[in-house]
């Protein structure tokens, strides 16, 4: 008799998907680690802006430590995180108050499903998503500020 | 219940920290709109800072980003450590250590955001 | 896809196996099957235990896509063997696993029973509050055709667990209910017939409950029936939240008013029942 039960769950790996899944899922997997990068960004960022009531030479200071490229880098990925999830966070919305999933129908084959009815939206939003990126890394890198 | 009220609240934090968040997004990355940047230079600038920091309406807004953003976040990740499967009485614990630093953090934040109205703008 | 032609092809087919009383963890081997055009993955199958391995496990029984017994992974994404044409999904190799997620009773045989479970605690039932009429039912309910759409998708499920398998929460969160049972929770909330959404909303609401879906989508892209669990959800997302703001609308089928100058048809007597006799 076996001694232990084997666990058929795929654990956390499963959250990652096989290669062969939609593109809803890898959507899915990137507006998690989305979220978890802009919290770990927001909590450093409550800190260094508080740095300003501590007068302008602390400020100055702390001004001339995030010039440093490697935040400047970091600053753009932050800006892509946040229109990521700000932009599959409006077409979840969207989804998961029911207003993009369509009505129930009669299932007939070939199936659609609300996958299809959500698919507009998501292209909007990743079109959307690519502009600001493309937005966001003309201003970091060639900007003048 | 309890679960309906966090989601719905979190949806709710989510819409508010798409404007506030976006609004903060033109005032730092679009200087061209003038309105909250008016000396030349840098949004960064020390006297742009105590101008924004002074202004009644950003800081309110501000206060209630930071709160929407502790709750939306936080929530966030309590469904992402939950669903790893932890045991029942981790869940309360962590819930109630989430509620805990949040509005540690809350407090902070707020604190910075009154005492920075103080601020001279003259360097 | 290349043209299928009508000539055989050699097919590497690779299938886990795994004997809980024998095997530590699960194992591949590896066979090789001609596959012909309009062989399915279930044909195949057959073929392997009758001329290569009789000790092959795997389940299936009305090998129509109705019964919901032969779920497996086929090439890494969750379907039914019995309507799954071996080169509709591959070319030169086949591989064949046990539904994840769930525990495995033998090879390519997942144990569904949990997930039955889950389902009946879900109370997927009609439900009314006049427990007389439903006791001694008087008369027909009244649905119209609209109010029948709204939950026929969601009753073409045959529970074969695949949309349980593709499902990146049920991967980690042993107790989120999963696709299928929160779509059966929908479509007894939803059907007018019914009375009893408050005690399954609170049921699919609770922690580790429905929110902890988020759209990957997955479900409704492998359904082999396509019952859409990701849309069940979402609209009973919906309705929670228009619930918990106290917007929703009860709209509870009444009894058939008969018309009044119209006659029913004498009462057939039912024939005394034979079985136990």
């Amino acid at each position: 008799m076996a001694n232990k039960q084997f666990d058929n769950h795929l654990g956390i790996v499963g959250w990652l998907g096989g290669g062969r899944w939609g593109v809803e899922r890898y959507l899915y997997i990137l507006h998690r680690l989305t979220g978890l990068g802009l919290l770990l960004f927001f909590l450093m960022h409550i800190f260094a802006s508080s740095v300003r009531i501590a007068g302008p030479e602390s400020w100055a200071a702390a001004m001339t430590i995030l010039k440093n490229p490697v935040f400047k880098l970091g600053e753009f990925f932050v800006f892509v995180a946040f229109a990521f999830h700000a932009l599959n966070g409006i077409r979840l919305i969207f989804i998961e108050l029911g207003l993009a999933v369509g009505r129930a129908e009669e299932p007939i084959y070939p199936y659609k499903s609300s996958l299809n009815n959500q698919r507009p939206l998501m292209v909007i939003a990743m079109v959307l998503v690519a502009i600001l990126i493309i937005a966001g890394g003309y201003n970091t890198f060639f900007g003048s500020h | 219940m309890r679960e309906t009220a966090y989601w719905t609240w979190f949806i709710i934090a989510g819409i508010v920290i798409l404007v506030i968040a976006g609004l903060h997004m033109v005032v730092m990355h679009l200087p061209m709109f003038g309105v909250f940047n008016p000396e030349s230079g840098a949004v960064t600038d020390w006297g742009n800072v105590a101008f924004r920091s002074q202004n009644q309406f950003l800081a309110f807004t501000y206060i209630i980003l930071l709160g929407a953003v502790l709750f939306h976040g936080f929530y966030g990740l309590r469904t992402i450590v939950f669903e790893l499967g932890p045991k029942k009485s981790f869940q309360d614990c962590f819930t109630v250590m989430l509620w805990i630093v949040g509005l540690i953090l809350f407090g902070i934040g707020t604190y910075s955001a009154i005492a920075a109205k103080a601020l001279e703008t003259a360097i | 896809m290349e043209k299928v032609t009508d000539k055989k092809i050699n097919m590497t087919v690779y299938i886990r196996r795994f004997d809980p009383e024998k095997d530590a963890a699960p194992r591949q081997q590896q066979y090789t099957l001609e596959v012909e055009r309009g062989m399915t993955v279930l044909d195949g199958l057959h073929a392997l235990k009758q001329t290569q391995d009789p000790t092959l496990g795997f389940r299936f029984s009305c090998r129509m896509g109705v019964c919901g017994s032969c779920g497996m992974m086929i090439n890494g994404v969750p379907g039914l063997s019995c309507n799954t044409q071996i080169l509709d999904v591959a070319t030169t190799a086949l591989t064949l696993a046990p539904l994840p997620n769930f525990n495995i009773i033998r090879d390519l045989v997942a144990d569904l029973v949990p997930m039955f479970g889950v389902i009946k605690g879900l109370q997927p039932y009609i439900q009314r509050s006049d427990m007389e009429e439903m006791e001694n039912p008087t008369m027909e309910y009244f649905q119209t055709p609209h109010q029948l759409e709204e939950f026929l998708q969601f009753t073409y499920c045959i529970k074969c667990g695949s949309c349980m398998a593709a499902c990146p929460t049920m991967a980690t969160d042993r107790e989120y209910p999963g696709p299928a049972p929160l779509t059966q929770a929908y479509r007894y909330n939803i059907d007018s017939r019914d009375d009893a959404g408050d005690a399954r909303r609170d049921l699919v609401a609770a922690s580790h409950g429905i929110f902890s879906c988020h759209y990957a989508g997955e479900c409704s892209n492998v359904c082999p029936k396509g019952v859409d669990p990701a849309r069940a959800i979402q609209l009973m997302k919906k309705d929670l939240v228009l619930n918990y703001f106290g917007l929703s609308k009860h709209r509870c089928a009444h009894l058939h008013k008969k018309p009044d100058k119209a006659t029913y048809k004498p009462m057939i007597e039912v024939p005394p029942f034979t079985a136990g006799k």
